[in-house]
């Protein structure tokens, strides 16, 4: 027996501050990023089934935290992401992308302002780049610090709330898309209410001398499990959501990963980011490819390789992240085609390991989102 | 009745010319979550090495080796119905195929069932 993708080795991954505390729960470890990661604690399927249900802990510690500031950071940060910053109120985060010349996407991440300055949290496995790019483009007098000290951990679920609201209370006023200050521990920390699940939940950043503090304290609560990568590659794919390296890279533009939402409408009208010629064109006239998910005939998954063929066998696009979705127990994907090909419905063939598939393309998210949005009903 | 494993973690039992092929429990415990499994159709002629069928799980897919040579005489439908049966007892009812040998010398390349678990712990 072998899997079909064997990874190729590096150097030596560095420990994040929980590194023993992910161990010594049985968490299994694989290389990530540059990282020690573990990739599931009891399994996958168990792991994903308990975010959806209860609240799942996940450190995302190897992620880049981001501090700029500087004058008219605003401003300035808005010459390399193609997001409204100037209008964006204090305490609210902003999705966004960082792009390249050609409207390429180099990361995809997440802005918020806080007072002044601007705290960004960008990919782990780009994020070393990113800054590099930041601190090209950005005037010298704007500052891009990497928090390296701070741990970043992840509350996700429906039972996130209750839970986190009893260790630092104050987190249930917050709506999706806000963060605040907090203490925590005899620590500053910085909460905001987001993720990477599609459930309601939060996302902690906090002092890495301080996170297996926290870490305990959150597992204390039986409605707590430490969750693995595993998990939260299945939880975002079921959400949609796309994943840099798979479903987003230099090739495509926010328009054909169906990030438009990204872009506010002043920024549309005002051009002024990288990319932005190619990128208006293709707002205007629509892009070649779409980013879509696709349902999938059977129970094999298809995976991320897989190519996707129209009626006639002509290759109309690629699968970029696919696999088995333990909330809906059957296998999902998504993927890029033809722009003309890309209205759910539509009926195509997957081709992996010289097998077809039979496919449709499907709305995402797979699994409909359960995001606490202020002033909707609950 | 007498059980060899592959390196590739397949197991096979023997019993005269005819054997039954499945993972290990460390293979199924490595994989996971089992969610498909395909098995070769009675009939279908197979050499050492050849891939016969394919298991794959949440996070990833993989190819099951025949250990020997020989006609394939019963894919096992019951791991192809709940692929969940391969973790839950993967040396037992999750086989995945039986094989009439045509080649048993092949077996004295393999590992004996004390050798292999010795083996599984020291990797």
């Amino acid at each position: 027996m072998s899997d079909h993708d064997d990874q190729a080795g590096g150097t030596e991954p560095q420990r994040l501050a929980l590194d023993d505390w992910h161990r010594s729960r049985g968490g299994r470890m694989v290389e990530f990023a540059g990282y020690w990661m573990p990739v599931q604690f009891e399994g996958i399927m168990a792991e994903h089934l308990w975010t959806r249900e209860n609240a799942g802990l996940f450190d995302v510690s190897h992620m880049g935290q981001v501090y700029v500031h500087g004058p008219e950071v605003d401003a300035a940060l808005e010459t390399v992401l193609p997001g409204e910053l100037l209008a964006l109120p204090d305490r609210k985060l902003r999705y966004s992308l960082l792009l390249d010349d050609s409207g390429g996407i180099i990361d995809d991440l997440m802005a918020t302002r806080r007072g002044r300055d601007f705290y960004i949290v960008v990919n782990g496995a780009t994020k070393h780049g990113d800054i590099e790019v930041m601190r090209q483009i950005l005037p010298r007098d704007i500052f891009v610090d990497h928090m390296t000290t701070q741990a970043l951990l992840a509350l996700q679920g429906p039972k996130a709330v209750e839970i986190l609201e009893t260790l630092v209370p104050g987190v249930s006023e917050l709506g999706f898309m806000e963060g605040n200050a907090f203490h925590a521990f005899g620590h500053p920390v910085w909460i905001s209410r987001s993720g990477y699940t599609g459930e309601d939940g939060f996302e902690i950043s906090i002092p890495a001398v301080a996170a297996e503090k926290l870490a305990d304290s959150l597992v204390a609560d039986e409605r707590v499990k430490p969750i693995g990568l595993g998990a939260r590659d299945s939880l975002r794919l079921e959400a949609g959501l796309p994943l840099y390296g798979h479903d987003l890279d230099r090739h495509v533009t926010p328009v054909m990963a169906g990030l438009t939402f990204a872009i506010q409408k002043r920024r549309r009208a005002e051009g002024g980011f990288p990319g932005a010629p190619r990128i208006l064109a293709e707002l205007e006239d629509g892009p070649v490819q779409k980013r879509v998910g696709f349902d999938i005939e059977g129970r094999q998954p298809v995976r991320e390789g897989a190519l996707v063929l129209d009626g006639e066998g002509n290759e109309v696009g690629k699968v970029t992240s696919g696999g088995f979705s333990p909330s809906l127990q059957r296998p999902i994907a998504m993927g890029y085609v033809a722009s003309g090909l890309a209205e759910p419905g539509t009926e195509l063939k997957l081709e992996q390991r010289g097998k077809l598939f039979d496919a449709r393309v499907a709305p995402m998210p797979f699994v409909p989102h359960r995001y606490h949005r202020k002033g909707a009903p609950q | 009745m007498t059980t060899y494993f592959t390196r590739e973690h397949e197991w096979i039992a023997v019993e005269g010319d005819t054997a039954t092929v499945g993972i290990t429990d460390h293979a199924q415990e490595a994989l996971g979550d089992i969610v498909f499994t395909e098995v070769p159709e009675a009939g279908k002629q197979l050499s050492k090495g050849q891939e016969a069928a394919v298991v794959e799980s949440v996070k990833a897919a993989s190819d099951v080796y025949s250990p020997v040579t020989g006609e394939v005489i019963e894919g096992n439908q019951a791991v192809v119905d709940d692929s969940s049966l391969v973790n839950s007892d993967p040396e037992g009812q999750g086989w995945f195929f039986k094989i009439r040998m045509t080649n048993p010398p092949e077996l004295d390349g393999l590992m004996g069932e004390d050798d292999y678990r010795a083996w599984v712990k020291s990797l």
